[in-house]
């Protein structure tokens, strides 16, 4: 089907989401929307869906303009999305989430009857709605089968991995007949593997004529599956490439100046061990162990990084360093036992955390700038004598920090929850690194932020580590990995399945985040330093 | 080097990218504004409606309870039923029924111009200030359950239960009270301090509970509620326990007079000592509140208990300690009604001032002064009511219905601005941004 | 957003197998040394049949104290079992039933033990729970319908308030009881609405409406009451009550149908809306949708369900459930309408549906505790069993705060319960 979107402009104050954007996608093509975060490319896809209302413009399918009100129109005019956060029910089964909103019923009906001479045949009577079970399975079945995309229909849904709930999104779409099927960064929690099992779906899917759209910031990814790039930025289309354009080309149009894909930094000079976690391990919720003996060690002045595709026990692993877990295991900070020290001995000894989910773990949202840059050390001198806090004391010190680390806001007694997303990492970094920190732990760091505030936060992540920090980064991107890390070490399954030198090729990295292994994948012996990294890393086009 | 981006303005949108599934889908540019996260019984509690907003919500609530007073009127309803030839009068009967019912209530709650004139003529200059003082008097334990509830409120808990913790606070004052003899002013004070560690063994209890397990505290306080009902009815009506000996009634024995609570401040005006507590324990909260460290622990709970968590505060800790100093706070509630030289314990002494407290709380936004407030204006109905009922025959429970009623309109300031078309002013909060959405 | 359960991951401290386990063996030692040791000596008698009953049953005599040993072992040996082994869920429940059968038993062996009054009424006992349950359950029902949506029902108690009222006062006014049924019920539906609108439309927090609205609920009605209702009486409350019905054949099957099918209409209709809303919530479309709508809304929206309509549907539905439960208080029951006479029933039906785990049959099993526990005060207290009357009303509210606490494990509510819907 072909779908065009005319003019579309969307507002949210005095933002403007969207400006006349005009975009043509024909039917069987696969049209990848590049942009960064907080650039429109959601929005818009919500316009189509009908979960937003534009201010203007409109929308053609098949050269016949429809109006889509809600969700219900456009599936009406058969257009599917999946979401990047799914729409599913966890503690509904795949057949009833499939199903939801259509779902099969039994038909009442009486039986046939003779009366005197005549026969009545079976009279339908008003469904009561009585669910048929049988056949929303075998419905689910039949597209699991067409398509290749295996479900079970009987599974719970918050009991199946990531990569299978998106199957189950996307048989959603399909049981409505999508003709436009609409892919909202479908990519961010699956591994390598599964992205190319996602990319041999829609590969099938557009033999049937279906026109695809595949939101997504990663330029790599961009270039392997789409048929046409349509780059969009800051709300407005800025250009339209085909997948063979140069990376740095397609970066630039994104980001709207030219990127230096790496932050510069000076070799690792690791001295001595820091901290030293033994045997760690971790039970989920449901109890399945979601880390299992994980042992390594990080230096001061060097960055370890945690590489791992989300959902392999990394959160986990964090909390549990920080006390906000029970754990198994032994961790040790610059010799001292903390393997059961709570959470606030932990941050006293000497830690820094900059938690992976910050506007939940990382500030409290009503708190002030100022209030939250002490969130940890309230109750010390200078900001507290006893029980009393020093509110002049707190403000000074916040007015300074706010300075130091740029942080764009008003005033300290601004709300920190309304601070955009840079400013609010930046809070917190400030926070953690205003500390006297031995070690600093900082989880998916730059997660959702734009360009300018990931250099800002690298920047400040390689400068703790050059005054002489260990510095422990978590991050499913692998990007960020090989732009900071000095070690690398790849999370699978809650177990810790290689360390690596940065020099290592992205294939190999990725191979491991999804559980192969090659000969690399030794544990990591005890204490030896490692030999220094080259600065500059060959470019991994 | 790569250069900065300069133009990066302070309202950036903000995109929330979480781990888990939120299950909202987020749009890339939500209009400057952070999605609802925290607490939202905090935001709805502490913010978003404004002075204007509380008036309205009074003069609203008053209309409603005038509809309910002529309506129930048999000489208004009388009246109406000739509509068709005197309109006049029925409308005359109405107006009278509800300035008869509405100015009682005023004389009774702050003063009655006969007072004054009668005072020009040789009557007591005390008799102007009566009803203030009786204000006042009905205000003080409102403030302090109020102040309870307030407390937890901002620690992030509903403390359903303060009556629960009153009972347990009046059980110790009234015992102290009467099975120990102290000299005058000892007595006294040792029964407050009592009263306010009754209340806060109730309230850790809660606390204590659901630090351990997680329970949700609402359930919790209303189950103690009624334990605590019970057990009252069992120590009063047990001549082995706290029955007053020799009585059949379940009364509980008088309590020593040294304990009474005085009034104090010469001629008039006179303040009872219950009120001077209650206004000494809503400034102690509010330096709780918002000078103390450990007032920022309950307030980081209170406004998101994760990020608190992380940053290393207890809180579990919080919790206990919040509910035991709400509890403390309905102990000193039951303190002054149980010293306040009016009738001795029994079975019902509880009232309704544990659920008022949860009305005041919420007029007052869970903040110390505001619950001051709202506890006078709801001492003022309660005081001008008896004397409604006494004057005019209007039961007293039409101040009730009221008092709800302004807390329903002010919890619902989209309702308010509704009926009077007030365009959503500055003083707007979270409140607003939720009922519009993301959609512009 | 306010839960009614758990809001935060409170790290759990005490494990729940052994806190389970510990309390089974804790009221397996209360059997024994409690119920046992200081029963008087002498037989328990279980009178099985209501006096002049056909066919009459035997009286059945046990030994008091040893009956009690016994269920006391019984349920030490559960505890062991609970603490030892790792029971598939429905042996966890059978435990807690076995164990809480025990203590009863136990309860009543000794409360009987050479007793001089008489047997102990099993029959009277049953039939009384199973009436005093019956506010519990339709309150229940009521918070359940509201809950699954996603929306909390605080205000049950002043729905059955306000329907015990209009239901009083309609059957009096127009000498219908059918008609007082049906005013009770929809006084409870508009209760309903009213919560509706405020949590729904403009988004007050959902607790508080329903705080306030039961203190606008007993406000009003003791206004009114007092001065409308008390003094023309004669007009506005007769006391008119519904008659008992018997099914017959089923009525008279011995200790079961005095029970179960001998009792007014309320009794028949709190079956048939068991039943209904049972099947509904889960094996229906209709119930589908809603749970979705509970659960994840967001996701039922995209998919063309209409959350907010649901919403009010289910919250007007679950008054209209809470009405006949007040009705039940007047022309069901005592007829005369007296100030609060719902006396916090709504509250332990909140609590009941919690303990049931917001399903109907769950909640059902919580309210007969409830109202077992009512009834049983008032047995003991015919046999002047020298145990103060208010202790054991204390039983139950204890017992709900020990299972919320520990017992009954995590208690998981619809997901979106108490989060007002946000339309993007």
């Amino acid at each position: 089907m072909k779908l065009e979107l005319r003019g579309i402009t969307k507002r949210f104050g005095s933002l403007v989401a969207n400006d006349h954007i005009d975009l043509v996608v024909q039917p069987g093509e696969i049209r990848a929307l590049l942009g960064e975060n907080g650039a429109g490319k959601t929005t818009l896809m919500n316009v189509l869906y009908g979960l937003v209302q534009p201010d203007a413009g409109e929308i053609l399918l098949d050269d016949e303009p429809v109006t889509i009100h809600s969700p219900r129109d456009a599936i009406r005019a058969k257009v599917g999305m999946v979401h990047q956060h799914f729409m599913l029910v966890p503690v509904f089964t795949v057949a009833e989430n499939v199903t939801l909103g259509t779902e099969p019923v039994h038909r009442l009906a009486t039986p046939a009857m003779k009366v005197g001479g005549l026969r009545i045949p079976p009279l339908g009577l008003p469904s009561v709605g009585l669910l048929d079970r049988r056949k929303a399975r075998r419905e689910v079945l039949a597209l699991s089968e067409r398509f290749g995309l295996r479900v079970d229909p009987d599974a719970l849904v918050e009991d199946l991995p990531v990569g299978v709930q998106q199957r189950v999104e996307i048989i959603k779409a399909l049981l409505r007949d999508a003709r436009v099927l609409v892919l909202d960064e479908p990519t961010a929690v699956l591994t390598p593997g599964e992205t190319e099992d996602l990319f041999r779906i829609m590969r099938e899917l557009r033999e049937g004529g279906r026109s695809i759209i595949f939101i997504s910031h990663k330029l790599k990814e961009v270039q392997a599956i789409a048929d046409n790039i349509t780059i969009i930025r800051r709300g407005k289309v800025v250009g339209e490439r085909p997948p063979s354009t140069s990376s740095v080309e397609l970066a630039s149009l994104m980001v709207g100046r030219s990127v230096q894909l790496r932050v510069s930094k000076e070799p690792a000079r690791p001295g001595d061990v820091v901290l030293d976690i033994t045997d760690v391990g971790v039970h989920g919720e449901r109890g399945e162990q979601s880390v299992r003996e994980v042992s390594f060690q990080v230096r001061a002045g060097e960055i370890l990084g945690v590489a791992g595709v989300q959902g392999n026990g990394q959160t986990e692993l964090c909390e549990a360093l920080m006390g906000l877990r029970p754990s198994t295991g032994s961790v040790r900070l610059n010799g001292a036992d903390l393997s059961h020290a709570s959470t606030r001995d932990r941050l006293r000894a000497g830690i820094g955390y900059v938690p992976e989910d910050r506007s939940e773990d990382g500030l409290v949202g009503d708190f002030s700038v100022a209030d939250n840059l002490i969130l940890d050390v309230y109750d010390e001198p200078p900001y507290a004598s006893g029980l009393a806090l020093n509110l002049d004391a707190i403000r000074d010190s916040a007015v300074r920090r706010v300075e130091e680390y740029d942080v764009r806001t008003t005033s300290v007694e601004t709300q920190a929850g309304t601070l955009s997303g840079g400013n609010q990492q930046k809070v917190v970094v400030a926070r953690e690194m205003s500390r006297d920190v031995k070690l600093l732990l900082a989880s998916q760091p730059t997660r959702g932020l734009d360009v300018g505030s990931i250099e800002f936060v690298h920047k400040r992540l390689v400068a703790q580590r050059d005054a002489g920090a260990a510095v422990l980064i978590v991050s499913s991107e692998l990007d960020e990995i090989y732009a900071l890390a000095d070690r690398i070490a790849v999370m699978y399954e809650g177990r810790i399945v290689a360390f690596c030198p940065p020099t290592i090729p992205e294939e190999e990295l990725g191979l491991l985040m999804a559980g192969g292994g090659t000969g690399s994948a030794a544990p990591e012996p005890g204490g030896e330093p490692e030999t220094p990294v080259p600065a500059e890393e060959p470019s991994h086009d | 080097m790569t250069d900065r981006n300069e133009a990066e303005p302070s309202a950036e949108p903000y995109v929330a990218t979480t781990t888990q599934d939120t299950g909202t889908p987020t749009p890339d540019q939500p209009d400057g504004r952070r999605p609802l996260t925290g607490n939202m019984i905090i935001q709805a509690v502490t913010e978003g409606h404004s002075v204007v907003i509380t008036i309205l919500a009074v003069f609203v609530a008053l209309v409603i309870g005038a509809v309910l007073i002529v309506a129930s009127d048999p000489a208004v309803l009388r009246a109406w039923d000739s509509f068709g030839y005197a309109p006049g009068t029925a409308l005359s009967a109405t107006w009278n029924s509800v300035a008869a019912a509405y100015s009682a209530l005023f004389e009774g709650a702050i003063f009655a111009p006969g007072t004054i004139s009668a005072a020009f003529h040789g009557g007591s200059i005390a008799a102007i200030f009566y009803p203030l003082s009786l204000t006042a008097f009905e205000a003080t334990p409102l403030i302090l359950t109020g102040l309870s509830v307030a407390l937890a409120f901002r620690a992030g808990m509903f403390n359903i239960g303060a009556a629960g913790q009153w009972i347990g606070g009046a059980l110790v004052a009234t015992w102290l009270g009467y099975a120990v003899n102290l000299p005058i002013v000892l007595h006294a004070v040792v029964c407050i301090i009592g009263a306010f560690i009754g209340g806060a063994v109730i309230g850790w209890i809660v606390g204590e509970i659901k630090a351990r397990t997680g329970a949700h505290e609402v359930i919790l306080t209303i189950m103690m509620n009624y334990v605590m009902y019970n057990f009252l009815s069992f120590l009063v009506t047990s001549q082995k326990l706290m029955q007053a000996p020799g009585q059949t009634n379940a009364v509980a024995p008088n309590i020593n007079s040294n304990a009474f609570l005085p009034h104090v401040g010469g001629p008039p005006p006179q303040v009872g000592v219950g009120f001077l507590i209650a206004l000494a324990a809503a400034a102690a909260t509010a330096w709780l509140l918002s000078r103390s460290t450990l007032g920022f622990q309950f307030r980081a709970v209170g406004a998101s208990p994760s990020a608190a968590r992380s940053a290393g505060i207890s809180v579990e800790r919080v919790w206990v300690l919040a509910f035991l100093i709400a509890g403390g706070l309905a102990g000193l509630s039951a303190s002054t009604i149980v010293q306040g030289q009016t009738s001795p314990l029994t079975t019902t002494s509880y009232g309704t001032y544990g659920f008022d407290g949860i009305t005041v709380a919420l007029l007052g936004r869970a903040r110390p002064l505001g619950v001051v407030l709202a506890g006078l204006l709801f001492g003022a109905l309660n005081a001008g009511g008896t004397v409604m009922e006494a004057a005019t025959g209007v039961p007293s429970d039409v101040t009730n219905v009221i008092e709800a009623l302004i807390v329903l309109f002010v919890a619902a300031p989209p309702l308010i601005r509704m009926l009077f078309r007030l365009r959503r002013g500055g003083g707007a909060g979270p409140q607003a941004v939720a009922s519009k959405g993301w959609s512009g | 957003m306010t839960t009614l359960a758990s809001p935060v991951r409170a790290p759990v401290t005490i494990s729940r197998r052994y806190l389970a386990a510990g309390t089974f063996i804790m009221l397996g030692l209360i059997d024994i040394f409690v119920f046992g040791f200081l029963a008087h000596s002498g037989d328990a008698r279980f009178a099985l049949s209501l006096p002049g009953a056909s066919p009459h049953l035997p009286t059945i005599h046990v030994p008091g104290a040893l009956t009690a040993y016994v269920l006391g072992a019984i349920s030490i040996g559960v505890g062991i079992l609970r603490a030892v082994v790792d029971l598939p869920r429905w042996g966890k429940r059978l435990s807690i039933a076995a164990v809480l059968l025990c203590f009863l038993l136990s309860l009543l062996a000794w409360a009987d033990a050479g007793n001089s009054v008489g047997p102990l009424q099993v029959v009277d006992l049953l039939q009384g729970t199973l009436t005093a349950s019956i506010p519990l359950v339709l309150g229940a029902l009521a918070g359940l319908l509201g809950e699954r949506s996603g929306v909390i029902n605080i205000a049950i108690e002043g729905q059955l308030l306000t329907g015990a009222f209009v239901a009083a006062a309609v059957a009096s006014v127009t000498g219908g009881v059918w008609l007082g049924l049906i005013g009770g019920s929809l006084a409870g539906g508009l209760v309903g609405a009213l919560l509706a609108i405020f949590a729904i439309m403009f988004l007050v927090d959902q607790i508080i409406v329903g705080v306030v609205l039961n203190v606008i609920a007993l406000g009003l009605t003791n206004y009114l009451y007092q001065r409308v209702m008390s003094p023309y009486a004669a007009t506005f409350n007769a006391g008119n009550t519904f008659s008992t019905l018997k099914i017959p054949v089923l009525g008279n099957i011995p200790i079961i149908g005095p029970v179960f099918f001998d009792a007014n209409i309320f009794l028949y209709i709190t079956y048939a809306l068991i039943l209904v809303i049972q099947i509904a919530l889960f094996r229906t479309r209709w119930g589908l949708r809603v749970r979705a709508v509970g659960e994840h809304p967001v996701a039922a929206d995209t998919v063309g369900i209409r959350v907010r309509w649901t919403r009010y549907r289910n919250v007007i539905l679950g008054g209209l459930v809470a009405g006949i439960g007040g009705a039940y208080l007047t022309v069901g029951s005592v007829g005369f309408f007296t100030s609060d006479i719902s006396s916090g029933f709504g509250y332990i039906a909140l609590a009941a549906m919690i303990f049931g785990r917001w399903t109907p049959l769950g909640s059902v099993a919580a309210a007969l505790l409830f109202g077992f526990s009512f009834q049983l005060q008032t047995e003991l207290s015919i046999l002047r069993v020298p145990v103060s009357s208010f202790i054991l009303l204390m039983a139950p509210y204890v017992a709900t705060i020990i299972a919320v606490a520990g017992l009954v494990g995590r208690v998981r509510p619809p997901a979106a319960d108490g989060q007002p819907y946000v339309k993007a």
